[in-house]
């Protein structure tokens, strides 16, 4: 492994998060921008802290100090058990650079699943229960199943085990994407929709207030998602700096066939083109992309972002109108919808030695641990943090904006803030 | 959602053919899906009772 084109794209990872807070801030209303902007650092922060300091030591990394368990004959690899506060860190990087690597990455992409939840909370979630969410997040829920499949854990033994081939998520499609997308979903429900948005069982279109920043967003999230792939890969799964180049074309590939798919049947179905589904395609295409990375060709990574972007146009409205999910930032389409497709793709497409099926069923095997025990554990956990830290803004806050109540001013002063006129669907 | 990943688990631990533990991972996807959808309804009925 290239020491120094790793490290170089763990420097691009928080460029994703940057697209992604513009993205959420973008969609949401103008008079909760500024808290939506400083929820992400703060959310970026809290996960930092809390993943290195505590996170970390159940993460582990491969070939790492593990805690196991004894069942049926075999022994399942369940958590790590490295030290706590990363004690040990700096005196072992002589001997090897590894660990510290995994915890750079780690910490980057812990902080940047943290920033999937905002998205659906925008204009509602206060920012305290903001943070101790993440910490949840960065503390408990990430680091467990990061350790399942990015550490030697039991879903990346699935050979030993049980004889299947391992569960391969080789950009974190799952333990970014689809952890993330749960914690929206949990979020989402917890919080309800915001004020306005069902009148007499009726959806009301809200629309985000800077598609600009949502679409520049975008292409910043293209080069934090390259570096992602690229330095998961190349820790995770043993990827050449030089297969970068395809992780690189694939990225690209799915991304665009991803918009450009949402593009088109916005066009079909509305007669224009819709510029944030447009751009929550380019993102989905992004997210399903992440599974493969340069694990498949070109042509399977473009069949893949397309399916990925005409799933979230479709997502996205059967979330808002039918199940009455109020989420601004489509995240929960994109990153839990696209994320599921990406894992189930790999099995799909992905160059096997033995039967597809096989490969499939391991696939299989990993997103029913994400819906089975991930989703539980993340709703539960959100839930009693909710008794502790009542996470939506009250009424009065709500109609004043998050900017007004919580941070006691706006993003915008010299504008007028926009009526509580919108049309409705 | 939780009864639906032990499912999957058994499947894996106790039978040995690719066909039948295909078969119940996929019955333990479509229990984890019923269960989510629980959870849908009852957040619905929640929202019904404030509007």
């Amino acid at each position: 492994m290239n020491l120094a084109v790793c490290l170089l794209c763990i420097i691009l990872v928080p460029l994703a998060a940057a697209g992604l807070a513009l993205i959420h801030q973008g969609l949401g209303r103008s008079r909760s921008a500024a808290h939506a902007m400083l929820a992400t650092l703060c959310a970026l922060g809290v996960s930092a802290i809390v993943f290195v300091l505590f996170g970390s030591a159940w993460a582990g990394y491969t070939n790492g100090l593990a805690h196991t368990l004894q069942l049926a004959g075999n022994h399942w690899d369940w958590l790590g058990a490295e030290p706590f506060f990363a004690n040990g860190l700096a005196p072992g990087l002589l001997r090897s650079p590894y660990p510290a690597l995994v915890l750079a990455l780690q910490m980057f992409a812990v902080g940047l699943a943290s920033l999937i939840p905002i998205s659906a909370g925008t204009d509602r979630w206060r920012l305290a229960a903001i943070c101790i969410s993440s910490a949840l997040f960065a503390g408990v829920i990430f680091p467990l199943f990061a350790h399942w499949v990015w550490a030697s854990g039991w879903l990346a033994q699935l050979t030993p085990l049980f004889g299947l081939p391992p569960f391969t998520d080789a950009g974190g499609a799952g333990v970014l994407q689809v952890v993330g997308g749960l914690t929206a979903l949990s979020v989402a429900w917890i919080l309800g929709p915001r004020q306005g948005k069902y009148t007499d069982k009726v959806a009301t279109a809200i629309p985000g207030h800077n598609i600009v920043l949502v679409l520049f967003g975008c292409l910043l999230a293209l080069i934090g998602w390259i570096g992602l792939e690229s330095a998961a890969s190349m820790l995770f799964y043993a990827l050449n700096s030089i297969q970068i180049i395809v992780v690189t074309i694939n990225a690209m590939l799915s991304a665009s066939a991803g918009c450009l798919a949402a593009v088109l049947i916005t066009q079909i179905r509305y007669r224009k083109p819709d510029a944030s589904l447009s751009a929550n395609g380019w993102i989905a295409g992004l997210v399903a992309g992440s599974a493969s990375c340069a694990m498949v060709s070109p042509l399977a990574a473009f069949f893949i972002g397309l399916v990925a972007g005409t799933l979230v146009t479709f997502l996205v409205e059967t979330l808002e109108l039918r199940l009455f999910i109020d989420d601004p930032g489509g995240a929960i389409s994109v990153h839990l919808g696209a994320g599921l497709w990406g894992l189930l793709a790999f099995g799909l497409f992905a160059p096997t030695a033995g039967p597809r099926s096989a490969l499939l069923l391991a696939q299989l095997v990993g997103i029913a641990t994400l819906l089975g025990i991930i989703f539980p554990l993340v709703h539960l956990g959100n839930l009693l943090l909710n008794k502790l830290i009542p996470f939506r803004v009250d009424a009065d806050g709500e109609w004043q904006g998050m900017d007004i109540r919580e941070l006691g001013a706006g993003a915008y002063p010299e504008f007028v803030v926009h009526a509580d006129e919108f049309v409705p669907r | 959602m939780v009864s639906g990943w032990m499912l999957a688990l058994a499947a894996l631990l106790l039978l040995a053919g690719l066909g039948q533990r295909f078969a119940f991972v996929l019955a333990a996807l479509f229990v984890e899906i019923l269960g989510l959808g629980l959870v849908a309804h009852r957040y619905r009925s929640l929202q019904r009772g404030t509007e």
